[in-house]
């Protein structure tokens, strides 16, 4: 059988002009475009308008109560150094841990995949617990490798809080993961337009952590504020023993008692955000 | 072909939002064992959400889904193990490989031997050649294919699709068609599946359920469908039954007025 072919093929091909000249490289139109796509996105969502004034406020606080502190001059029997690196190491293990969650979740719903497994025999609080585990993994990741180099190229060992850096840890993990949790809660009742929450939460809660600071240097509201923080009891702590005045139980005890509250709470918002979503419905298309 | 329902729903009612129509209005249906139950209806009917609440996933405002007799709204972890769900709505991780993504699915559902059942749905779905590659790279055939596999990965007694073919070349089609009808026959399966492939649906199912803007229009065999709009396939039955179901609706709607 003979297949039909191309007529034209071998002859001398002729092309029409073009009809309309092309869009020249530097007109405004098509930048106006661009600008206003942004601009459709930004009138209507307000997770990113906090973020616009969200980290420049949260960074002019907390570094402003660091100086505060430090105009006051730093611990004694102990180098700042050594304060404010043990801070940014342990910030750093609760920061991972929350992130570890919340980054469980979005991947899921990045790859449309989250309603798979909501079909499967498995729960939500399976994926948490699985999101506990990774973020377990991650964080002896990278804060193995933190601790290491602040030790090579700082000399500042974190073990030199000794054996009160189990319970701190410990602490700073659980409190990532009732964040984490809270988040997660978040970005499902409010879709793609909460994912920023999933890296800036965490850092609504430095300020009032007392990460780099004492909680004394905190102006009145602060101060109360950060009572109810696990974390500022942990930082506390780690000072208290940076500075050779020993392991402070009740310090530890308030880290436990709001961890667990923390915990609780995210439990219930999230339960409560899943049966929400039973009813109205998950967006299938959710991250696409 | 009926022996004992393993599905049955009854008065499913879902309405999302007060000022609109419900999205499914009093649906009933029921599957049994090794039946092949198509729900067929225009964009927006209500067939994704019908699926939805026939998974357990969304809660109806009203009526009953019973699966072997489980009511699955209040324990769907008792009867999650015997269903399964592919959707083209759906994708798996973008980052796994097609066979690491198998792995995953066979652990999720607890098979206990999870490294044959991929093994076996990586020969059934011709995917060996595709192993290694990420689903990124999959075109949206093969991510169709793999999330057939994915779906009966499980060896499910219930499986629910939701268009499984819309993205699929003619004779991917035939050929995950056949896949399926072999599932149907040999192992059983109840088999509930949404389409807008007309001569597909004619192929596959044993019933067929009409609905049109959240209502059962009708229901039956294909030879039933045919008689009662008095056609002789089944996209001139879509067609006219719909018309009039949209018909029907005006006229009681002008009639409350
Ligand atoms: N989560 C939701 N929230 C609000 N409305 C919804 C939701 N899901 C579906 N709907 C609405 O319910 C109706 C039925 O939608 P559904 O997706 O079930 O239709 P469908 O029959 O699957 O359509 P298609 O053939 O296009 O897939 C539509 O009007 C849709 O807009
Ligand atoms: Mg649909």
């Amino acid at each position: 059988m003979k297949m039909p072919t191309n007529d034209l093929e071998g002859a001398p091909v002729e092309c029409l002009p073009l009809t309309r000249p092309p869009v020249p490289l530097f007109s405004l139109r098509p930048l106006a475009g661009i600008l206003l796509r942004q601009v459709y996105l930004y009138r209507r969502s307000i997770p990113r308008w906090m973020e616009i004034f969200y980290w420049p406020l949260l960074d002019l606080l907390v570094w402003g109560f660091l100086t505060l502190y430090l105009r006051q001059g730093v611990l004694p029997g102990t180098t700042a150094a050594q304060a404010l690196l043990g801070g940014l190491l342990l910030w750093d293990m609760l920061y991972r841990s929350q992130q570890g969650i919340s980054v469980v979740f979005l991947e899921e719903i990045w790859s449309r995949n989250l309603y798979n497994l909501m079909v499967a025999p498995v729960t939500p609080y399976h994926i948490i617990a699985g999101a506990m585990m990774t973020g377990i993994l991650k964080i002896a990741l990278s804060s193995g490798t933190a601790i290491l180099l602040a030790y090579l190229l700082f000399s500042y060992s974190l073990f030199s809080l000794g054996l009160s850096l189990i319970p701190f840890v410990l602490c700073l993990v659980i409190m990532g993961w009732a964040l984490g949790i809270m988040t997660t809660a978040l970005i499902l009742r409010f879709g793609q337009e909460a994912e920023v929450l999933a890296w800036g939460v965490i850092f609504l809660f430095q300020p009032v952590s007392a990460v780099f600071n004492p909680v004394s240097v905190l102006p009145d509201g602060f101060r109360q504020i950060a009572f109810f923080v696990p974390a500022s009891h942990v930082f506390e702590g780690m000072r208290q023993v940076l500075s050779g005045r020993g392991f402070s139980w009740p310090q530890l005890g308030w880290a436990l008692v709001f961890d667990l509250l923390y915990v609780a709470g995210s439990l219930f918002l999230f339960s409560r955000v899943l049966k929400r979503a039973r009813k109205v419905g998950f967006s299938l298309k959710l991250g696409s | 072909m009926s022996d004992g329902h393993v599905l049955v729903a009854r008065q499913l009612t879902k309405r999302f939002s007060p000022d609109r129509p419900p999205a499914v209005d009093g649906i009933s249906l029921e599957v049994s064992r090794g039946e092949v139950l198509s729900i067929v209806g225009p964009n927006g009917a209500g067939k994704s959400t019908l699926l939805q609440m026939l998974l357990g996933i969304l809660t109806p405002d009203s009526g009953t889904v019973r699966i072997f007799g489980v009511d699955i709204i209040r324990h769907r972890r008792r009867v999650a193990h015997l269903i399964n769900y592919a959707s083209t709505d759906l994708s798996l991780p973008y980052s796994l490989s097609v066979r690491e993504n198998l792995e995953v699915f066979a652990l999720v559902y607890n098979l206990p031997q999870p490294g044959q059942a991929v093994s076996e749905m990586m020969e059934r779905f011709s995917l060996e050649p595709l192993a290694k590659t990420k689903v990124g790279r999959l075109s949206t055939g093969q991510i169709a294919r793999l999330s057939l596999a994915k779906a009966l990965i499980s060896r499910p007694e219930i499986l629910f699709l939701d268009e499984p073919t819309a993205t699929l070349d003619p004779e991917a089609s035939a050929e995950v068609r056949q896949l399926l009808l072999e599932q149907v026959r040999k192992e059983r399966l109840g088999l509930v599946y949404t389409s807008h492939n007309m001569r597909e649906v004619e192929r596959l199912s044993d019933r067929i359920l009409l609905i049109e803007s959240g209502k059962s229009v009708a229901c039956g065999t294909r030879d039933a469908l045919y008689g009662l709009f008095d056609c002789d396939n089944l996209e001139a039955v879509f067609i006219r039954s719909v018309n009039q179901a949209r018909q029907d609706r005006r006229r009681d709607e002008n009639a409350d007025k």
